[in-house]
């Protein structure tokens, strides 16, 4: 019922009189779900039509246990990798042998506990939880290089690979920073609300702890910036294209694995540019330039330049192309949000414990 | 959504192959049924299965049967075992056995239901009250009494059942609870009653009896239960709650969903689609809510189409007076995208800019009419149609507009455009008199090779030209009517025949020819540009129909609030669940040590085993004690303080545990009478947070009970200070001091560049108190204010993070804010803050910059710069600033201060009043005065707090001992004597205040 919902709104030219609401499940509700596909993900390491037709028993399965009679009911992976055990070679080869499924023997453990997200019974001989603190930021920067909007997304990623029943607590030496914030359900929201502290019960593997927003009082170090020159002339077949990407507000830190790319007008039909840094290509088909410059060296700046031919006879676009970046920064959190410490209760092991710091582009577009 | 698609094609592959041949897949499938259908021959086992006490066995049985009726077998006669079943716990079963049903059992399902709803784990919820809203979502009553439960349980159901009890409590509450809204519109009638209303919410139980409406306390409790699921990843969780907000909150209230509503627009662009014509909705009722986030919506080249329109419209909808120019200077850039779709919105928008904000009805004209010289067609087009719309409003004085429109026609071929200057031209042809006319002739040559709708237009200027200038038209008019009378299309030969009709008179023409004037002059009413959105609030948010603008087929309406409040007293529940009443010691090793799971749900699924397991869990935590402790012994010798800590620790928990053996007897003894400790009254507020209605039952109860009354109370003792101090401090939970261990492991992870400063604990939250920088008279319109934002300076360790907010006052914008010239004292430093390019007027924007102060109070002079003026300014620290609070335990602490005596010690007896020497007090004063971390301490009468100078990062201990008759002993020990005497003497002051 609720992925026949899907694929009614997806497609505007069904006739909307055949539509029916369902009364216990809302439109977000239809749009959200299919997002919890990326399960896939984790039981054939991708998720493409390939894996899916190889895996096809397994989809039908874990999409039999995440829909209950179409509604959705068992999306945490923890509890779907019990219930559905992930297909690997040896179990496959047992599985034709002795025509059993994947279908797990026993109820998840978790599911009827008050930690649903975590199995019991975990076991590892290294004990570790890796924590990757990543920063978007989003921008906009207008033609003459002022900030129009940015702000700053993050998330902390977990890898936590912990015996037992850990119980963990992160804080942050300046929590004030984080704005607007959401959790997984692991996170004790009344211990956030009073003490600023994340305390949880952590899922075994991989999981988004958190996801926050930086406060829109803080101002936001733009770390690079991109100097331009476009010209289409009326009437000439060629125009000037120039661009050159330099770091800004980056704390001493390289600005790596840059990329620039940008959707050009129609009316270019090639362009024939020289780089000091890095490889472009320029698709004539979809008129997207890529241009991959990867570190950007703060003594020698990258530049592109050259020529773009023009389709003879057209009028000059109305509006310069919007130049997209991408980048990467390592050890640094943008916003300057700094775990403070990690603390583990509850089991008596000492686990290995690490905090990664990135900071990357989101949508950083600037306007020409 | 190329994943999405895969699955539906797979899925529907997948059937296909199903249903035409036997695949060794399917048989894998299948298995279980065909081994049922092949073993089952009587259904003995089957019985015997549903009634042994495995979960797995019954669990099989009901696949079985399933299996059984798939294959059309009847199974009727397991029906009553099955029954039996519905009291599972287990999840598993409960859902299979809802398949087993048939439909037309509905009403034994109401039954079940009903039985089911009374379940009190978070594990049913979910599944129950969707099958509820499938099945009979009429019966409302079913609700009443679980109502307060599942408001209790929300939080810990999993996802997808939160999003269905919120939307059946949405409507629920609109049956059971009275408007919150129509009391505010009495108030908005008296603005200082709204004005004090506004930000006591909380105490609006306790002023109800002044006031004519007061919010149900049931009503009170969805609101604020769902509250913290706006935190939700998942983005129908807190979709579900900002609805339940828009269709249920007070209006002062709803206004705390914006913030998440703008997270989600970060997720993908179908869920991004949802919200934001949900948010465009609300913008129509409620500006103020998104206004805020205007930034927000500002379009990117790279959002799909659909998007853009989405955020435009938004936009649209937040423009005022105040940000206008910004958003116009926004769609200046999108009118000239490439997606032209797009383009030709952004016109629209600004014709309802234009006709909105009346400040701006000529610059947009204007630049409409600049616009109307574009190479896109359809961007002129739009241009036109705006501007017809536009002139309508206010024609008078915009005869070059038309005039230039007129020019204007040869070029433009889109027949709508052509159409709408046509019109323009005639229904204003009094103010072109001299154009009107050629305009006539020249479309009179091509009138045969027009559109339709322009050859309408073309009738329509000839009919108007002929009533007010015929000496110039008549014969133009003559020819165009003849013309007409043999076009192709109906509706025009008949509308020549009407206008010949009514302007050529002739003997036949009646009566109306007199009056074709009135007919075809009269002053039409301007057009009103309003938003597609407008009527979309008719139906609840986030449903199908909201999305399609139509009503769709099984949609519920939201009923409108009731007149006059149902009883509320259905919601009474007989037997009283202690709702907060948790096994306490795991609720305190939650806290404290956070072992136990149960911390998790602050529900009532543990009331069967809270009694029981009473005994055990506290025997539990004495052994675990031992277990902490022998394990610390195990541990190399370096981990002193931590062992220390820990006993520490146990000390701490047996205190507790005496204190709260001491309370039950208290209790008994005081029965029903408010007991004066502050302790008790603090538990009735809590135990009213869950379960309003039932706290004198519940003091009932607490006699009985009297074992549960001591859970409850040791969990409050724990609580209080979270939930009801203003400055939360940790004074209660005594932190335990990273091991210097483990404190190494994290300083190697950490890569800043910086040493770690291990020992560095969170500030105490205080609200920030600013100081004036520069004034607004002195600087020319940029004013600036400081504070001190008690975080570790982000730029290096030995400064103190100083922010500036600085606001533009001026009507001009200020370019270049930057930090010029400074004026320090030796050894002193300024990181500056990022050069600021642009502040716009009325804006603010704050900047953080680092200062070492070198540990000492003189002031930090410096030029601020714009790129017209300089201006001098001094941040002067108040000593409290700076510190930086450390974390640590009462032995080390004591161990410091036996190193810091002598020159190194200042003290000083303060006398202070009764209420300023409680140490709620002590600590809020202090901890707002410097920036200071709680110590926690074992007496009562002793407050310790610990930093250490930012610079330096010499320990600072301050001790405060309150003496009988309320005097106090102060003492502060540090090797930095002038921090020391300075410290003192602003603690004493600010002790000795009122």
């Amino acid at each position: 019922m609720l992925m026949a919902g899907i694929g009614f709104v997806l497609l505007p030219e069904f006739e909307r009189s055949q539509l029916s609401e369902c009364s216990s499940s809302t439109v977000a509700m239809l749009m959200e779900f299919p997002l919890e596909f990326h399960r896939f993900e984790d039981y054939f390491g991708t998720c493409s039509e390939v894996a899916i037709k190889d895996n096809v028993v397994v989809v039908y399965e874990v999409l039999e246990e995440m829909l209950d009679n179409g509604f959705p009911l068992a999306t945490e992976s923890n509890i779907l990798k019990e219930l559905i055990r992930p297909p690997t070679i040896l179990r496959t080869v047992v599985n034709t042998i002795t025509g059993s499924t994947n279908v797990g023997d026993h109820l998840p453990t978790g599911q009827l506990s008050v930690v649903p997200w975590r199995r019991t019974g975990v076991r590892y001989a290294n004990n570790e939880a890796y924590f990757d603190v990543v920063e978007e930021i989003d921008a906009i920067i207008d033609k003459s290089g002022s900030t129009v909007f940015a702000e700053i997304q993050g998330v902390i990623d977990a890898c936590v690979k912990l015996t037992g029943m850990p119980d963990l607590t992160l804080s942050f030496t300046n929590p004030r920073l984080l704005d607007d914030v959401s959790f997984h359900p692991c996170v004790r929201f009344k211990r956030w609300e009073s003490e600023r502290i994340l305390s949880f019960i952590p899922p075994d593997g991989n999981f988004r702890l958190l996801s926050y927003h930086v406060s829109s009082q803080n101002l936001v170090a733009i770390p690079v910036y991109v100097k331009h020159n476009i010209t289409f002339r009326d009437g000439s077949s060629m125009g000037r294209f120039e661009i050159t990407v330099g770091p800004k507000q980056t704390m001493g830190k390289m600005v790596e694995g840059t990329v620039v790319t940008s959707q050009l007008p129609k009316v270019v039909l090639n362009m024939n540019l020289t780089s000091t840094q890095g490889n472009y290509t320029f698709d004539p088909v979809t008129k997207i330039l890529s241009w991959d410059i990867g570190k950007i060296n703060p003594q020698k700046l990258p530049s592109l330049k050259g020529s773009m031919s023009l389709q003879a006879g057209t009028p000059k676009p109305d509006e310069n192309p919007n130049i997209n970046i991408q980048f990467k920064i390592q050890q640094l959190a943008i916003s300057g949000l700094k775990v403070n410490r990690l603390d583990m209760y509850g089991e008596k092991y000492k686990p290995f414990k690490g905090i990664k710091y990135m900071t990357k582009a989101g949508k950083f577009q600037v306007r020409t | 959504m190329a994943s999405v698609k895969n699955i539906l094609i797979v899925a529907d592959s997948l059937q296909l192959s199903l249903s035409l041949q036997q695949t060794s897949e399917e048989q894998g499938l299948t298995d279980v049924n065909d081994r049922t259908a092949q073993q089952l021959i009587g259904n003995e086992d089957l019985h015997q299965m549903l009634d042994s006490n495995k979960d797995s066995l019954k669990l099989e049985a009901m696949k079985r049967i399933v299996g059984m009726i798939a294959k059309g077998k009847n199974a009727s006669e397991l029906f009553p075992a099955v029954v039996k079943n519905v009291a599972s716990k287990n999840i598993e079963v409960c859902s299979i056995y809802c398949e087993v049903l048939d439909a037309e059992q509905k009403e034994p399902l109401i039954e079940i239901i009903e039985k089911l709803l009374k379940d009190k784990s978070t594990l049913v919820a979910g599944s129950v009250v969707m099958s509820f809203e499938e099945v009979c979502p009429e019966r409302i009553d079913l609700i009443h009494k679980n109502y307060r439960k599942l408001c209790n349980l929300l939080v810990d159901v999993e996802e997808w059942g939160q999003v269905v009890i919120i939307n059946m409590l949405t409507r629920y509450a609109r049956t059971q609870f009275l408007s919150p809204w129509k009391e505010e519109e009495m108030l908005d009638e008296n603005n200082e009653k709204a004005f004090y209303d506004s930000d006591e919410d909380q105490n609006k139980n306790g002023v109800a009896a002044k006031k004519p409406y007061i919010m149900d306390p049931d009503h009170r409790l969805l609101l604020r239960n769902t509250r913290p699921l706006l935190q939700s990843r998942n983005a129908a969780v807190v979709m579900g709650v900002a609805q339940l907000y828009w269709h249920l909150a007070p209006k002062s209230e709803v206004n705390i969903v914006a913030k998440s509503l703008v997270r989600l627009l970060r997720s993908h662009r179908e869920v991004q689609y949802i919200v934001l014509q949900n948010i465009a909705t609300m913008t129509i009722r409620n500006k103020g809510m998104f206004e805020p986030y205007l930034k927000s919506f500002y379009i990117r080249s790279t959002d799909p189409t659909q998007i853009k329109i989405l955020k435009l419209e938004i936009l649209t909808n937040l423009t005022s007076e105040t940000n206008i120019s910004i958003v116009l200077r926004e769609f200046q850039t999108y009118v000239k995208s490439q997606d032209k779709q797009f383009a030709a919105a952004t016109i629209q928008a600004i014709g309802r800019c234009a006709t909105n904000i009346s400040e701006v009805t000529d610059t947009c004209l204007n630049g409409l009419v600049y616009l109307l010289s574009n190479r896109d067609e359809n961007v002129v087009a739009e241009s036109v149609v705006v501007i017809k719309k536009l002139l309508q409003t206010q024609p008078s004085q915009h005869s070059e507009i038309i005039k230039h429109m007129a020019k204007l026609l040869g070029n433009i071929t889109v027949p709508m455009a052509r159409a709408s200057i046509l019109w323009l031209i005639g229904e204003y042809c009094e103010r072109v008199p001299k154009i009107a006319p050629d305009v006539l002739r020249k479309v009179a040559k091509s009138f045969t090779t027009e559109e339709e709708i322009v050859k309408l237009q073309i009738l329509n200027l000839g009919a108007k030209l002929c009533l007010t200038n015929p000496k110039q038209t008549k014969l133009l008019m003559q020819y165009i009517l003849n013309v007409a009378k043999y076009d192709q299309n109906y509706d025009i030969r008949d509308r020549t025949r009407f206008i010949k009709q009514l302007i050529v008179p002739n003997e036949k023409s009646g009566a109306l020819s007199k009056y074709a004037k009135k007919i075809f002059l009269v002053q039409k009413p301007a057009p009103v540009l309003e938003s597609p959105f407008k009527d979309r609030d008719r139906f609840q948010l986030s449903t199908l129909s909201h999305t399609l603008n139509t009503k769709a087929n099984g949609y519920l309406e939201l009923p409108e609030w009731p007149e006059s409040a149902p009883d509320p007293s259905v919601r009474n529940v007989e037997v009283i669940q202690p709702v907060k009443l948790v096994t306490p010691v795991g609720k305190l090793k939650g806290k404290k040590d956070n072992l136990d799971g149960k911390f998790y749900s602050d529900s009532e699924e543990q009331e069967d085993s809270s009694q029981s397991s009473e005994s055990s869990s506290e025997s539990e935590s004495d052994s675990k004690n031992e277990d902490s402790s022998s394990s610390s012994s195990e541990e190399s010798s370096g981990s002193e303080s931590e062992k220390e800590e820990q006993k520490e620790e146990s000390e701490y928990s047996n205190s507790e545990n005496n204190k709260t053996k001491t309370k039950p007897k208290k209790l008994n003894s005081a029965t029903s009478s408010e007991s004066e400790d502050s302790s008790s009254e603090d538990s009735s507020e809590s135990e009213n947070d869950s379960n309003p209605e039932n706290t004198v039952t519940q003091k009932k109860e607490e006699k009985k009970a009297v074992s549960v009354v001591k859970t409850a109370k040791q969990e409050i003792s724990l609580l209080d200070l979270v939930d009801f101090s203003d400055v939360s401090t940790p004074v209660t939970l005594p932190k335990p001091v990273m091991a210097s261990r483990l404190a190494a492991d994290l300083e190697g992870l950490s890569l800043s560049s910086t040493a770690a400063v291990i020992d560095v604990a969170t500030p105490v939250f205080v609200p920030p108190k600013s100081y004036t920088l520069l004034h607004r008279m002195s600087g020319k319109g940029l004013g600036a204010e400081y504070h001190f934002s008690r975080q570790q300076c982000i730029y290096n360790s030995k400064m103190v993070s100083v922010q500036i907010i600085l606001t533009n006052n001026s009507d001009k914008e200020i370019r270049n804010i930057r930090i010029g010239e400074r004026k320090l004292a030796s050894g002193m430093r300024i990181h500056d803050f990022y050069e600021i390019d642009c502040l716009e007027p009325g804006t603010s924007k704050t900047a953080s910059m680092g200062i070492d102060f070198c540990d000492s109070t003189q002031a930090a002079n410096f030029v601020l710069c714009t790129c017209n003026d300089q201006f001098s300014v001094t941040v002067q620290p108040p000593v409290g600033e700076l510190l930086l609070p450390v974390t640590t335990s009462e032995k080390d602490f004591k161990k410091e201060q036996g190193k810091l005596t002598g020159m190194n010690e200042n003290s000083t007896a303060i006398t202070g009043s009764p209420q300023n020497s409680s140490s709620q007090a002590i600590v809020h004063k202090v901890v707002n005065m410097a920036n200071v971390g709680v110590v926690p301490s074992g007496q009562d009468n002793i407050h310790r707090f610990a930093a250490k100078t930012v610079n330096s990062g010499s320990l600072v201990l301050i001790t405060i001992e309150v003496k009988e008759g309320s005097t106090m002993q102060l003492r502060i020990n540090t090797e930095k004597s002038v921090i020391g005497s300075v410290l003192l003497r602003e603690l004493k002051s600010v002790l000795s205040q009122d």
